[in-house]
């Protein structure tokens, strides 16, 4: 079962290391600022959600558990809403 | 090398990194966004000298606070547009601020080189008294912050005061006992309202459940307050709800509620445990939670204000 | 398998690390803005990485504050980009 656990950990982390390397590559070497921004909440909703997926089933009990998913709930709201926000004044010339 | 020692000393390296290119950086608004990366990395430091409450402070205050003030401040004077181009300092100034700053690193290099080995400490005392007078609580930090160093933490909190005092101070004459500017001047996207109305509730949760534990586990009275105080600016900056007038009388006893109620229980301590600031034996918990609850509610109405600034505008 | 959860925080903090060159290049504010999400989000990650590899109680809060704050320098960014570009355009009123 532990085993079973630990590569369930390895695959969903190793695939958030993925995007999180996805997501700086993008932010590095797309040509403007709203590409820029798409590879961003890449990372942000992709490679942060995986990692927790990753840890819950290393949780000590339920409560740690739904705290990993309130963290990324979190992020999720804060990303969501900023690059929707960032996106509508790029797009009114604002930077 | 094993993997752990390779992190520490890559964060080690990456914090040095960013502090330095922060300082040296020329364009302003750069600087203040490294400034804030460099909060996030110290952060993560603090968790690795297995220290989460400073952490917590450092995520709260750096992320919160001082990040929304610097980004404020950096946006100003980049209006100003003098920050950045200004006119180059002369020869003479270099020199000087060159030796002044080489002075005092070299005073601190001395400093640390020829401090006594082993370090006076107070750690034992410290212990002791988190231990004992310290009373049931299972957070030694929070023990030693409330019963050993009351007196500290207190005026720490009269501190935060007077610096509120000093800003509003700065407004005009003419302005005083009228509210600070609104964080925002138009009103905001949906997208920005939506956000403020979903993190500010659940941050307030967050906010009272760090204060909660930090009896007994990490958290504590400031970190819970500077998340609230984040959580009262977050409505802010979407306009949910406006800076409050200084001549307010809730916000001002709101201001003071926190040294206030320390130093009457402390006082109190010289008829009920026969010393200044002393706790009687038997619920010495429940009555530094009870001062507690009302430092958070000074610091998250503190803060907040340090950061809206001077009153601005009429005051009827 | 603690070593795999550390090798991965190393190398999400790498990642975001090489992101911060954003900072530098820029060229709009808005960039720079993009990689201090990034490292944001990172860093949570790490962080969480870190604390269930080393088991520091308590550090799940810390993630709850970082997650709670994540969008906070954009949302004080943007207020002034808003203020100072003219109001012409007022929110959610686009096209």
């Amino acid at each position: 079962m532990s085993a079973l656990i630990d590569l369930f950990s390895v695959a969903a982390i190793g695939a958030g290391l993925f995007f999180f390397f996805a997501g700086t590559v993008g932010l590095l070497r797309f040509p403007d600022s709203l590409t820029r921004l798409h590879a961003l909440s890449k990372a942000d909703n992709l490679g942060l959600g995986l990692v927790v997926l990753g840890l819950i089933p290393r949780a000590e009990n339920p409560l740690a558990a739904l705290k990993l998913l309130v963290v990324w709930a979190l992020v999720l709201l804060s990303g969501a809403s900023t690059a929707q926000l960032i996106g509508r004044a790029l797009r009114r010339g604002r930077k | 090398m094993s993997v752990l020692p390779a992190l520490d000393v890559g964060l080690a390296l990456l914090v040095v990194g960013v502090a330095a290119w922060t300082i040296a950086a020329r364009n302003l608004f750069a600087s203040v966004v490294g400034y804030v990366a460099y909060g996030l990395l110290l952060a993560l430091v603090w968790v690795r000298l297995y220290a989460p409450d400073v952490a917590l402070t450092e995520a709260a205050v750096g992320g919160g606070v001082t990040g929304v003030l610097l980004v404020t401040a950096g946006k100003r004077l980049d209006a100003l547009a003098s920050a950045e181009v200004g006119v180059p300092p002369g020869r003479a100034l270099k020199i000087l601020a060159g030796a002044l700053a080489a002075l005092v690193a070299g005073a601190l290099a001395w400093v640390v080189l020829t401090l006594p080995s082993p370090a006076p400490s107070l750690a034992p005392a410290a212990a002791e008294a988190a231990a004992g007078p310290g009373a049931g609580l299972g957070n030694p930090i929070t023990a030693v912050l409330i019963s050993y160093r009351s007196f500290d933490t207190m005026l720490e909190k009269v501190v935060l005061i007077l610096a509120v005092l000093g800003v509003w101070s700065v407004g005009a004459d003419a302005a005083w006992g009228a509210a600070p500017a609104p964080l925002r001047k138009v009103r905001p996207d949906g997208a920005m309202i939506l956000l403020a109305q979903f993190l500010a509730p659940v941050g307030l949760l967050i906010g009272v459940h760090i204060f909660w534990v930090g009896a007994d586990a990490p958290g504590g009275a400031f970190q819970g307050g500077a998340l609230l105080a984040a959580m009262g600016m977050v409505a802010m900056m979407a306009r949910l709800a406006e800076p409050p007038r200084i001549d307010s009388r809730k916000l001002r006893l709101a201001l003071v509620a926190g040294p206030a109620v320390f130093l009457i229980v402390g006082v109190a301590g010289l008829a009920l445990a026969d010393n200044l600031f002393a706790y009687p034996q038997n619920f010495a918990k429940p009555l530094i939670l009870f001062i507690e609850a009302f430092m958070v509610l000074s610091i998250a109405v503190a803060l907040p204000m340090l950061v809206c600034g001077p009153p601005n505008g009429s005051p009827k | 398998m603690d070593e795999f959860l550390l090798s991965a925080a190393g190398v999400i903090i790498a990642t975001v690390a090489v992101g911060l060159v954003r900072i530098l290049r820029g060229p709009d504010d808005v960039d720079r803005l993009m990689a201090v999400q990034l490292l944001g989000t990172g860093g949570i990650a790490a962080l969480l990485l870190t604390a269930y590899a080393t088991r520091v109680p308590g550090v799940d809060d810390v993630a709850l504050g970082l997650a709670l704050l994540a969008a906070f320098a954009t949302m004080a960014f943007l207020n002034h980009l808003d203020a100072g570009q003219g109001d012409a355009s007022q929110g959610g009123s686009e096209p």
